[in-house]
């Protein structure tokens, strides 16, 4: 009882103090992002202040909904702020970020024409949201427990494997991969029995729940388990940088793609700052540092990726166009679907007791 | 019979007032106004903070009862509370008699120091230790191998038992040190009449030590049971798919997805909850008391 409430009053108070700090000032730019995810990099932070004299002020989230939060109550605080694109269409109806003028971003020409042009992002024709980077949740492999990586959804209910399963606690996640289990399109799934099923007969399976980075690497160093949901980018830097036995699967069922964008939102103080750190944000330079130095997501701009050596994962995996055909991109969810999805999984896990 | 803890002196409320005032000043701020304005949201459709419309309503308590996971999960951390304040007592109570009775000087200091270091430590570090020690191949495993003839595997982590060993662990030192306190008020004397009496030892400890030390038991018990019910984070990290408690469903509500309502109401059934366990509970302690 006193732990939730007291981590719900400090959110609580952290909300209250961030709606009474003072308004920016005009050569700062405020933005708004996940923590540890590339724009808050003291490198980058310390290369973007040097060449345009402004000055980055990092604020934090940890989850889209207190994202969306932070905007409504704090209007004219922020110049730029990190929208996953399932969300952007959420942020522009209520107001909060306003269409971007993408001839002042130098960069933004060469950033993929898909990703460029999607609907999530681009409403009446104009521009709400500049693809930043996208990734995937697919499957990754402890490589020890494996003679040849699989190449089926299906290695996850081998009876060969249970007990040393993992999947991320997340309900939205949690539904979407049974959806593509059962062979339905992630934004439109028909038969929630058939994805509760799935579900259900694969709890048995699991070693437990993971729910960082963290989490994953050290089930896999500790060899307790053999495969498991991941991110792409995590499986790379597990791989390259943490030199641990990981492989990514992108299962021929297919697997969930997500996008990042960034925006303005409405009454930013410091517009120009705002282009000059987006257009920053998805610059070649930047984004092979970023990849070389802490391992990133792939770059919706192409010359970015080009940039990289062949043999990068981010270029030659990730860039296949047969992966391209069987990945899905989330669309927006409704506040009730993930509360139903929620309802769902805890469910599960109860029954799994 | 029952030893009186607290001095008993009663002073004019008008004397007292300057020296309660910052306590009271500290809880109004700290606890009483956010408390409030918790309980205010359990009312609502949605966050005011939310910028969207909202309303007052029930449906938040109405959800506990029309989900049968809520009451199932609610019974679970009950459970686990009783479990853990259990092993605390068994674990607790002994080593509280030792320090009280059987060391003295030196040697009671260095094992009263060993019972509160992990006081010292974060409640992760914790945590991610007993991980540490409980896997498969952990140092537990490994060790035990070690030193025995046969192969046995020990994987403790991600199960039920790990959930109790990490809270257990955390929670122990209230059970020691609650009734350290009352142990040390006991009159040798009293012991000894026991014995001289013609009492064996385990009528003197049925007889006089129990009863003697039962509000520092009572204390403890209370004091572990209560947030044990509400815990979250060893549950989600050392219980694995068998993790899910009342505590990380309403931790959920607040963090994933961001429904404050529902959490609130959560987390004050399972506050009137506890108070009426503790209610039915009081007569039963007094008189052992």
């Amino acid at each position: 009882m006193r732990m939730p409430d007291l981590t719900a009053l400090l959110t609580a108070a952290a909300v209250f103090t961030s709606a009474l700090a003072f308004a920016a000032k005009a050569d700062e730019v405020h933005v708004l992002n996940w923590k540890g995810y590339g724009a808050d990099e003291p490198w980058a932070i310390e290369a973007f202040e040097k060449a345009t004299g402004n000055k980055v002020v990092n604020d934090f989230f940890n989850s889209e909904q207190e994202m969306l939060t932070k905007l409504r109550t704090n209007p004219g605080l922020y110049d730029v702020v990190m929208i996953n694109a399932a969300f952007n269409d959420q942020a522009m109806a209520e107001k909060l970020i306003q269409p971007i003028d993408t001839s002042k971003l130098p960069n933004y020409a060469d950033i993929s024409k898909d990703k460029a042009g999607s609907p999530m992002l681009v409403h009446d024709g104009k521009v709400y949201g500049v693809p930043w980077v996208w990734g995937l949740t697919a499957l990754a492999i402890n490589e020890k427990s494996f003679d040849k990586p699989p190449t089926s959804i299906a290695e996850m209910w081998d009876p060969a494997h249970k007990g040393r399963v993992t999947i991320r606690d997340d309900a939205v996640e949690a539904v979407q991969f049974g959806a593509i289990a059962t062979g339905q399109n992630i934004n439109d799934i028909k038969d929630m029995e058939a994805v509760k099923a799935k579900l259900t007969s694969l709890m048995p399976q699991i070693k437990t729940f993971w729910s960082s980075e963290n989490d994953w690497n050290q089930m896999a160093a500790s060899n307790q388990i053999d495969i498991g949901t991941y991110w792409s980018g995590s499986a790379d830097r597990a791989k390259t940088h943490f030199k641990l036995p990981v492989a990514l699967v992108i299962p021929q069922e297919g697997a969930v793609a997500w996008l990042d964008a960034f925006s303005i939102p409405v009454g930013s103080k410091n517009v120009a700052g705002a282009e000059a750190f987006i257009n920053y944000m998805i610059d070649p330079k930047f984004y092979v540092e970023w990849v070389t130095k802490v391992g990133a997501p792939v770059s919706a701009n192409t010359k970015a990726v080009e940039a990289l050596p062949g043999d990068a994962f981010n270029r030659k995996v990730m860039g296949d166009p047969a992966v391209a055909k069987r990945i899905q991109f989330q669309a927006p969810i409704t506040d009730a679907q993930r509360e139903a999805y929620l309802s769902l999984w805890q469910q599960l896990k109860v029954d799994v007791k | 019979m029952a030893v009186q803890v607290a001095a008993a002196s009663r002073s004019e409320p008008s004397s007292a007032l300057p020296l309660l005032a910052p306590a009271y000043l500290w809880l109004t701020v700290a606890i009483f106004l956010p408390l409030s304005a918790m309980v205010f949201f359990s009312f609502m459709t949605d966050l005011p903070l939310s910028g969207k419309p909202w309303a007052f309503t029930l449906e938040n308590y109405a959800a506990f009862f029309s989900q049968s996971l809520y009451l199932t999960l609610l019974v679970a951390s009950l459970r686990l509370g009783l479990e853990v304040t259990l092993w605390c007592i068994f674990i607790g109570y002994p080593a509280a008699y030792v320090l009280a009775k059987v060391l003295k000087g030196r040697s009671r200091e260095a094992i009263f120091l060993l019972v509160i270091l992990p006081f010292w430590s974060n409640g992760l570090v914790r945590i991610f230790s007993w991980a540490m020690v409980l896997r498969e191949g952990g140092i537990l495993d490994t060790a035990l191998n070690a030193v025995l003839p046969f192969k046995i595997n020990i994987d403790l982590m991600y199960s039920y038992p790990a959930v109790i060993i990490g809270l257990v662990h955390s929670y122990v030192p209230y059970m020691v040190l609650t009734c350290y306190l009352t142990l040390q008020a006991i009159d040798d004397s009293l012991i000894e009449a026991g014995r001289s009496l013609g009492a064996s030892r385990l009528q003197v400890l049925k007889r006089v030590i129990i009863p003697l030390s039962m509000p520092g038991l009572v204390a403890g018990a209370a004091l572990i049971f209560v947030p044990v019910v509400g815990s979250f984070m060893e549950p989600r990290i050392l219980g694995g798919r068998t993790g899910t408690f009342y505590g990380t469903v309403i931790e959920d509500q607040f963090v994933a997805v961001f429904n404050w309502p529902l959490g609130a109401a959560l987390s004050f059934i399972l506050l009137a909850v506890v108070l009426v366990i503790l209610a039915v509970a009081s007569p039963v302690l007094r008189r052992a008391t």
